[in-house]
């Protein structure tokens, strides 16, 4: 089943009617995607790609100008949005934008509270969220007190008591350390695998990329590429004109082929790991 | 900076902890007309009586709820002196004479020393109490209990929810900020800024460039928050529930006695002066 679709989706910030976006402005140009149930899709881009819009769209915070975006089969409309809302967890950049409690289990509950269910229920989902993020141990704790990615976990707790089935992180990691990343990223690929979430990951740290099922690059508002995160690492020229590097282990692949040693365009670390011990040995 | 104790929960299981926060805000506010009601050290004793009682039973360590009144401390020691310097009264307490020292409008008398004391074990009871509901209680329970105690409003068309949930996120972000600030004082600092010397003019001019970045990012963050907030479902107090309820127990039952106990004890010390010093005002 279709999770998600955009259909020729159209918008813009800044003045309408313009045709070239101003300074600060910036304009999505009839996107078309689909992601299917159950897929983790890598969105990368540069600053000011709009893969940061994408995110807001897919939930009405930002209304399209034109297009249709539909959620599991339901059209996205003022009317649908509250219950399609349910449907998409979106985590934002900055954890400490999100929380609107002082203890973890208050803010976890909030969406619970928000779409009111019963007490003993939201209880459950507590349980089951921090639980699924691996932090059940701090249910009481204060929330300043835990580190970045700690607070990222929660918030991507509070998202899941939604029980949402699409979770979008938009740009979840970018300001964590490279240990609160990998949190955040192994969360989100259990998730995806064992409660069959469908995950749409919004980043620019492209090792991220590496794990996901499908990774779509967009710049200047389009989508110019989409493939596997094998397919399109292997295009790095391309991926250049569009101000984005390759994963480390891509790098070190063409860093050893230009000085002459030569292995496979892997990104399988263990496979280039033997292929260097052969050349060495 | 860092010793911003208000709004700081300090957990622990207790039976401070478990009291009904609603029991606990008409607790403050009894404790605080007590304290102003108590006219002699015996009042005064009785208060601090009940808030060391209070405190033991809630396991907040001593030197933590003593921290509260070192955020005061220019105050005490303000008030203390301007006692001490200009009462001229003549009331004796003890041997020698009433008067110590008398210059132009200053004077040291026993009286003044006296009222020095008092006033200064006032305020410093009016603080630790204080605290003690902020340590004692969640910034949720609490502005869920001044949610619940302000419900008359209700009727009068007052968004009592909105303003509860304003202030629980006020609450919940006062460590934020003050980390910012924190930050944004740091950045000025590496490039030359100097805020401890120079003139009070000097000094409140030095705040101005702290001010307005935090300002812009208080913006920011606020517009994040409130797509975080949407995009977990919420839309005011439509159908909303409560992961946390209030009830009135027996715990309750008991905190309330103590206090209604107190307020009568010390009303009673007012009219009933005891003692040497009882009548010193």
């Amino acid at each position: 089943m279709r999770a998600i679709e955009f259909r020729d989706v159209s918008f813009s910030y800044g003045e309408e009617g313009e045709a070239e976006p101003q300074i600060g402005g910036f304009r999505l140009n009839h996107l078309n995607f689909a992601v299917e149930e159950g897929e983790f899709v890598a969105v990368l881009g540069h600053n000011g790609s709009g893969k940061s819009t994408l995110a807001r769209l897919s939930n009405r915070l930002l209304e399209a100008d034109s297009g249709e975006i539909e959620v599991f089969g339901t059209l996205l409309t003022k009317k649908t949005v509250y219950e399609i809302r349910k449907q998409i967890g979106i985590v934002f950049q900055n954890p400490d934008n999100q929380t609107v409690a002082s203890i973890v289990e208050d803010d976890v509950a909030f969406g619970a509270e928000n779409i009111g269910l019963p007490r003993e229920e939201i209880g459950e989902r507590i349980a089951f969220a921090l639980k699924a993020v691996g932090m059940e141990a701090y249910r009481n704790a204060t929330i300043s007190r835990l580190s970045g990615g700690q607070k990222q976990r929660i918030a991507i707790a509070g998202v899941l008591a939604l029980k949402p089935r699409i979770m979008i992180l938009d740009e979840s990691t970018a300001m964590l350390d490279p240990r609160g990343r990998r949190e955040i990223i192994d969360v989100v690929e259990r998730l995806n695998r064992e409660e069959k979430i469908t995950v749409i990951l919004i980043t620019h740290f492209m090792e991220e990329a590496l794990r996901a099922d499908r990774a779509i690059v967009m710049n200047r508002g389009e989508i110019v590429m989409q493939d596997t995160p094998a397919g399109i690492f292997a295009r790095h020229e391309e991926l250049l004109t569009y101000n984005l590097t390759l994963p480390r282990i891509g790098m070190i692949v063409k860093g050893l082929n230009a000085g002459g040693i030569p292995v496979s365009d892997t990104l399988d670390i263990e496979k280039l790991a033997g292929e260097i011990a052969e050349c060495v040995s | 900076m860092k010793d911003v104790a208000f709004g700081q929960y300090y957990p622990a299981d207790s039976f401070v902890h478990r009291l009904d926060p609603r029991l606990k805000l008409l607790f403050l506010i009894a404790f605080i007309t007590a304290i102003f009601l108590a006219d002699n050290f015996y009042g005064l004793a009785a208060c601090a009586l009940v808030l060391f009682a209070v405190i033991l039973a809630s396991r907040v360590p001593f030197g933590k709820v003593l921290r509260a009144v070192r955020g005061i401390l220019f105050l005490v020691i303000f008030t203390a002196v301007i006692q001490v310097l200009f009462n001229h009264g003549d009331e004796v307490y003890w041997g020698g004479p009433a008067v110590y020292w008398e210059w132009k409008i200053f004077a040291v008398t026993q009286e003044g020393i006296v009222l020095a004391i008092f006033l200064v074990l006032r305020l410093a009871l009016l603080v630790m109490c204080s605290s003690m509901l902020t340590y004692t209680t969640t910034p949720v329970a609490l502005t869920d209990g001044i949610e619940s105690l302000l419900t008359p409003l209700k009727w009068l068309h007052i968004p009592v929810h909105v303003l509860a949930l304003v202030m629980n996120m006020a609450l919940s972000l006062i460590p934020v900020l003050t980390g910012e600030t924190e930050r944004i004082m740091n950045a000025q600092k590496a490039r030359g800024a100097d805020f401890e010397t120079g003139s009070i003019f000097h000094r409140i001019k030095a705040i101005v460039p702290i001010l307005i970045p935090l300002l812009v990012s208080s913006i920011d963050r606020a517009e994040e928050l409130g797509n975080a907030m949407d995009s977990r479902c919420y839309r005011g107090d439509i159908k909303r529930t409560k992961y946390k309820k209030l009830r009135f127990g027996w715990r309750d039952l008991i905190g309330f006695l103590l206090g209604a106990a107190l307020v009568t004890g010390v009303v009673l010390l007012r009219v009933y002066p005891v003692g040497f010093l009882g009548s010193f005002l």
